[in-house]
């Protein structure tokens, strides 16, 4: 496992834990939970394709648009952790979405892009176009990052929500950290990772 | 084993029968002292005796769900997408029971059989029986084959009923459970299209209370109209739409109330095909099984709690187009068992065949069947 963000939700999680991931991809995730941490848990994917991978990995996986509600599915914290890799971005609700990792779960854990990554603040405001990176790699007309924000907007949101932050990494597109991400986070970081409760 | 078909079949395959002895109490207060079973299987049991899967058939299967009785059989069982070597339901890796359940009409005791305390034919006389027997029936022979945990129980609509009815009456004899196409219980809607089905039959005028052998007639009406009721509801409006359109048989309208549409045309063929091979009694009783599916009603209409001493990991597959056992019954399934928090992974396959979806070769279907039957460990 190289990747540097599953590292750090993976220190971030108690062992023996429950977890949600949703959008859980291809399960890469839940199996490296699973296998380090001897989580328990579901992955709620609605791509088939994933869906075939995941159960290759005897993850157990539930084909489903988590878009379309949690509520009939968990009661109040049924999970210990509810997470969301690189997919808060691409939901209609952002901040209802927030809240209800946080109704499901007793803390909520999301990776984003970072729109205010320099390079991208270059491309917008210098050249004028939408910015297309290694993390944001879509046009704009056919990307499914419909609400794309900066770490400073995702701050935001959770204090208005009044939810408050645990634990914060910035990382590189390598989804590695150096000095200056950690001056100037929202400047040089690429992808952050978040781990927060309700407040 | 002689296999002239393909490299993917399990070639020539022979019935077997077994008369066991054991009493089987049923949920309707009688008790059958005794009673047959046709049965076929593919593959060979391992050593370590835990590479058995069990087949459970929906209202009209039977037992031979795999290869060919004949070299001239036109068609193979009717799940022969799935079971053979290299298939999802691989008889390399597997031995693959697949049975005629009790009730049935295609050997195993049913309508059709003689009782032996009277030495007459049951007819209606037959107990209705219910998923919760069947299982039951079908755990006899488990024991009679010396198979103490199945490595998987595996089945599409009412054969789905009875992997679920698996996993909650012997929690600690079944590793896997496979719950395709089915729902805990039906819906009113989907009783109604049953009532409607057996009003068809008991109201033909051949069917003399079920005794219609007795009198040398079959209610043949009764049950053409039955299946070609449940034809529809099997078939989606699209499937439909595409396979039929408008068409028209000959080419012009009659202006009378003969066939005059391909679908007519189909359905009327589908129909006389199956009074041929289908018994009336047995199609009443079936209907009446799906009916009285209901594992939660033991558990206060709870069917989280129905599954909280079970330890199967489960696979629930269900298909887009399918609205007669459609996704939400699925998702009820799925639901519970999340709640009770079991193993259980999910699939809603994209298909546009209705509920016969099961039944077909759908590439996605058959890889979700696949990948999880892989990841069950057999010993040598």
């Amino acid at each position: 496992m190289d990747r540097k963000d599953f590292q750090i939700i993976s220190k971030w999680i108690k062992t023996n834990s429950s977890v949600l991931d949703l959008g859980c991809g291809d399960s890469t995730l839940l199996d490296f939970l699973i296998k380090n941490k001897k989580i328990s848990g579901y992955g709620f994917e609605k791509n088939i394709d994933e869906v075939q991978e995941s159960l290759k990995k005897n993850i157990n996986v539930i084909q489903l648009d988590f878009n379309k509600g949690l509520v009939e599915y968990f009661s109040e914290n049924f999970f210990d952790y509810a997470i969301m890799t690189q997919a808060l971005q691409e939901n209609k609700n952002p901040d209802k979405i927030l809240l209800e990792m946080l109704r499901i779960a007793k803390e909520g854990i999301v990776t984003f892009p970072n729109m205010g990554f320099w390079k991208n603040r270059f491309q917008l405001g210098l050249l004028g176009r939408m910015p297309i990176s290694k993390s944001l790699p879509n046009n704009w007309f056919d990307t499914p990052n419909i609400h794309l924000c900066t770490f400073n907007d995702f701050e935001e949101l959770c204090r208005n929500l009044d939810i408050s932050i645990l634990d914060k990494k910035v990382l590189n597109n390598k989804y590695a950290s150096n000095f200056l991400l950690k001056i100037f986070p929202n400047l040089f970081g690429e992808i952050a990772l978040y781990r927060f409760k309700k407040d | 084993m002689e296999n002239a078909f393909n490299k993917n079949s399990v070639g020539l395959v022979k019935p077997n029968s077994i008369d066991l002895k054991n009493k089987l109490d049923l949920d309707c207060g009688k008790t059958l002292d005794g009673f047959k079973l046709v049965y076929e299987t593919y593959g060979k049991l391992n050593k370590s005796k835990d590479n058995a899967v069990l087949i459970c058939h929906a209202l009209s299967g039977d037992h031979h769900a795999a290869g060919y009785h004949n070299k001239n059989d036109k068609k193979p069982g009717w799940w022969d997408s799935c079971i053979g070597p290299g298939k999802p339901f691989d008889t390399n890796k597997f031995y693959i029971v697949s049975l005629n359940n009790i009730g049935g009409c295609k050997g195993s005791s049913g309508p059709n059989t003689i009782n032996t305390k009277t030495g007459k034919e049951y007819g209606p006389e037959f107990p209705i029986v219910t998923v919760k027997d069947w299982v039951n029936s079908q755990k006899f022979l488990a024991d009679y084959l010396d198979i103490d945990k199945w490595a998987c129980v595996i089945g599409g609509s009412l054969g789905g009923m009875q992997a679920l009815q698996w996993a909650i009456s012997y929690p600690s004899k079944i590793k896997n459970s496979i719950i395709i196409a089915a729902a805990a219980k039906l819906s009113a809607q989907n009783i109604a299209f049953n009532e409607v089905a057996r009003q068809a039959i008991i109201t033909d005028p051949d069917f003399h209370d079920g005794h219609y052998n007795n009198f040398g007639v079959v209610p043949k009406r009764g049950l053409s109209i039955a299946r070609m009721l449940g034809h529809i509801t099997y078939l989606s409006d699209d499937s439909m739409r595409q396979k039929f359109g408008r068409d028209l048989r000959e080419g012009k309208l009659h202006f009378g109330y003969d066939v005059d549409f391909q679908v007519e045309s189909y359905l009327r063929y589908q129909a006389q095909a199956f009074v041929e091979r289908f018994d009336a009694n047995t199609y009443l009783l079936m209907t009446k099984a799906l009916d009285y599916f209901d594992p939660a009603s033991e558990f206060n209409g709870n069917l989280e709690s129905a599954f909280e001493k079970t330890n199967a990991k489960f696979l629930v597959v269900s298909f887009t187009s399918d609205w007669r056992f459609s996704s939400s019954k699925s998702h009820e399934i799925v639901k519970s068992l999340i709640k009770a928090r079991k193993n259980v992974s999910y699939a809603e396959i994209e298909a546009n065949q209705g509920h016969d979806a099961f039944l077909m070769p759908i590439p996605d279907y058959l890889g979700v069947l696949k990948n999880f039957m892989k990841n069950i460990e057999v010993g040598d």
